[in-house]
């Protein structure tokens, strides 16, 4: 028997299946994501995902879309000119913590300042996966990885407070064991106008788990829905993330002029000011 | 009614302002870029003329986002550019490799200050070219040109558009800072002029089920889809295959890819090259410069024509392919090849592999300073006597 997978016209063929390891959360977020789509029955031809590099750098391969897979760190950048040269498109950032928040962080906060629309979906797993584990921009105090052998002393960003004030008009947090909230909230944030951002919190058993007393896929698993507390539009800067909880739930959704409307609204009329002559070319 | 693309009429501008009415002339209708002294005046007058065209400026946090968000109006099917300096150039290095990975095109105008580090800012410099040919990593090929004067950069800065849409690549405008801000007399044609002169990007003629973005016609270009035409395509800086599909364990789509990529402007080097041959068919003696140099050393070489030594001029517009066949041909006439450039050198070394090294003289200048005519003819007289 053929058997079909449910989401197959919305993945790349030749490029299924994915890279990732068992017990990885990324395609979790993977599936939430296609299923968001669908269920918005989003045009598939307008829109665009673009990621930067690690493990879930690839999911941008992996969907059925316009989608592009640039260096590392500049995802909402190249993203950033795909919308403001073409507004119609819809344009979604899927990538991880170091790629987003160490080498691409400056990027992050100047496009939620601008409320540029666009969705960014971050998969926070702690550490960089795909180099082998190495300390990152989320790994929590004290959690060991290859490059904190004797135990991490950096102070960890809160990711949600961050976005909240950097200017995101929509922040969210859940984690792989919510896969049904977290498919609601990308609904959310890919129907919100502005920088919406969802970050997901991603077991990876294989690098930061087996250094930090979850190697086991399924114990990471339920450690998740132990610690897990939702909290609704609680101050993000009190959406922790300790050993005992995880503080998930949607955190912002307000509204503010969005930057390529705004933007357009302009060139529109500048240039019909242009055209009935009223401006000189000044060179 | 009147075009307010092509600012038809004769000025007198500076050529950083002549290279933002190029860009807007040959179609461009994006630019990302980050403040940086010499190159702002491009900045600031695409900010004010972008948006009467119908084109979008955008103010980027830095160069490394200025280059990423230019890939990214490219591949949503607009011509785009940034400009920028020295150091921004350096930012802007990575991206420009994966523009020339996923085949984008687009255009980085660098008005060239002295280096290295922040140097000096506001002084004229030539000290980008081997980065514009080696600033990223990998095996590449790129276009570049050096212009000479403010008609120039508004004329080349139309070629670069035209390039980088034909060969689907980054191309790169080398200006010395002395070109970006001095002014003279600038000639922007009729519209009809402009449009005949006007390249732009093959389009796929297949249905999207067909297309492989990646496949390059007999060229070696491959046909542009753009985001939001229902071909829904992949791109990547990783290795793949013609459909665009990550193919990174084998050597045999790694070769085929990256001597693709060389290849489409190594075999197409006799239509990209453009050089000023001036006095060279007899010359004993041969001046090879680029950029401002050269206004200096061809009026050396016309004043040792006077004083009845065989002086002449190789003016290299394109710098990158390197004009190697010409800069042979005259080193092959002349006794004595002279190289001045405002670097401790970097071209000249180019010469060296293709003239007999004993033929050549060197004259660097480190930055803010360039050549007297002078100076270029008192070396012209030493070594011809």
């Amino acid at each position: 028997m053929n058997v079909i997978h449910p989401l197959e016209e919305y993945t790349r063929k030749g490029m299924i299946p994915h890279i990732w390891c068992a017990g990885c959360g990324n395609g979790i977020i993977l599936t939430a994501f296609l299923k968001a789509v669908k269920e918005l029955n989003l045009d598939m031809n307008k829109l665009v995902v673009v990621s930067g590099i690690g493990c879930i750098g690839r999911i941008a391969g992996y969907i059925n879309v316009d989608a592009f897979h640039t260096t590392h760190g500049r995802a909402i950048a190249f993203a950033l000119g795909v919308k403001l040269a073409k507004p119609e498109l819809k344009t979604v950032v899927i990538s991880g913590d170091g790629d987003l928040f160490a080498i691409g962080g400056n990027h992050f906060i100047h496009a939620a300042r601008r409320n540029v629309d666009m969705t960014v979906i971050c998969s926070n797993n702690f550490n960089y996966g795909m180099t082998g584990g190495q300390l990152g921009p989320t790994t929590p105090l004290k959690a060991y990885s290859t490059t904190s052998p004797y135990g991490n002393i950096e102070h960890p960003f809160n990711l949600v407070y961050l976005a909240a004030a950097a200017g995101a008009v929509y922040v969210a947090r859940w984690t792989a064991v919510h896969p049904r909230r977290l498919k609601e909230s990308i609904k959310k944030a890919l129907t919100k106008k502005g920088f919406t951002f969802i970050e997901v919190i991603s077991p990876c058993p294989t690098e930061y788990g087996r250094r930090n007393r979850m190697r086991d896929p399924v114990e990471y698993m339920r450690w998740l829905k132990s610690v897990s507390e939702i909290r609704h539009f609680i101050d993000p800067r009190e959406a922790e993330i300790s050993s005992d909880r995880i503080i998930v739930g949607e955190f912002v959704d307000i509204e503010k002029p969005e930057y390529t409307e705004m933007l357009w609204a302009k060139i529109n009329a500048i240039r019909e000011k242009a055209l009935r002559g009223e401006l000189g070319f000044e060179i | 009614m009147k075009r307010l693309d092509v600012a038809t009429g004769v000025y007198f501008t500076q050529g950083d302002i002549a290279c933002a009415e190029g860009a807007i002339a040959a179609g461009c209708r994006f630019f990302a870029g980050y403040p940086i002294t010499p190159s702002t005046e491009i900045a600031e007058h695409m900010a004010w003329r972008l948006p009467q065209v119908g084109g979008v400026y955008v103010q980027m946090e830095d160069e490394l986002s200025s280059m990423a968000a230019i890939i990214g109006a490219s591949y949503a099917g607009v011509k785009s550019m940034t400009a920028t300096s020295g150091p921004g150039f350096s930012l802007m290095q990575e991206n420009i490799g994966l523009a020339v990975m996923t085949e984008a095109p687009c255009v980085i105008i660098n008005i060239m200050r002295g280096g290295p580090s922040t140097g000096q800012p506001t002084k004229m410099g030539q000290q980008d070219v081997m980065q514009a040919k080696w600033g990223s990593h990998g095996d590449y090929e790129i276009i570049a040109f050096a212009p000479s004067s403010v008609q120039e950069m508004f004329d080349l800065t139309i070629e670069a558009f035209n390039f980088a849409e034909m060969y689907r690549c980054p191309t790169v405008v080398l200006a010395d800072e002395v070109i970006g801000h001095m002014r003279e007399r600038l000639i922007i044609p009729e519209p009809e002029e402009i449009d005949k002169r006007i390249v732009n990007r093959k389009k796929p003629k297949i249905p999207p089920e067909l297309y492989k973005p990646f496949e390059a016609e007999e060229d070696l270009v491959p046909p542009m889809a753009c985001f939001g035409e229902g071909y829904r395509f992949y791109a990547t800086g990783l290795t793949h295959d013609e459909a665009g599909l990550v193919r990174t364990d084998s050597a045999e789509i790694q070769t085929r890819l990256v001597k693709r990529l060389c290849d489409k402007i190594r075999k197409n080097r006799d239509k990209i090259v453009r050089v000023e041959k001036s006095y060279t068919e007899d010359a004993d003696v041969c001046i090879i410069a680029y950029g401002i140099v050269s206004r200096v050393a061809r009026a050396a070489a016309r004043l040792a024509r006077k004083e009845g030594i065989k002086a002449g001029m190789l003016r290299l517009i394109t710098i990158w392919p390197f004009p190697e066949k010409e800069v042979k041909e005259v080193g092959e006439i002349a006794k004595h090849v002279i190289v001045p450039e405002v670097n401790y050198g970097q071209i000249v070394r180019e010469v060296e592999r293709r003239v007999n090294y004993k033929k050549i003289t060197f004259i660097p200048k480190f930055g803010e300073d360039f050549h007297t005519t002078q100076e270029l003819l008192s070396v012209i007289r030493r070594v011809a006597s």
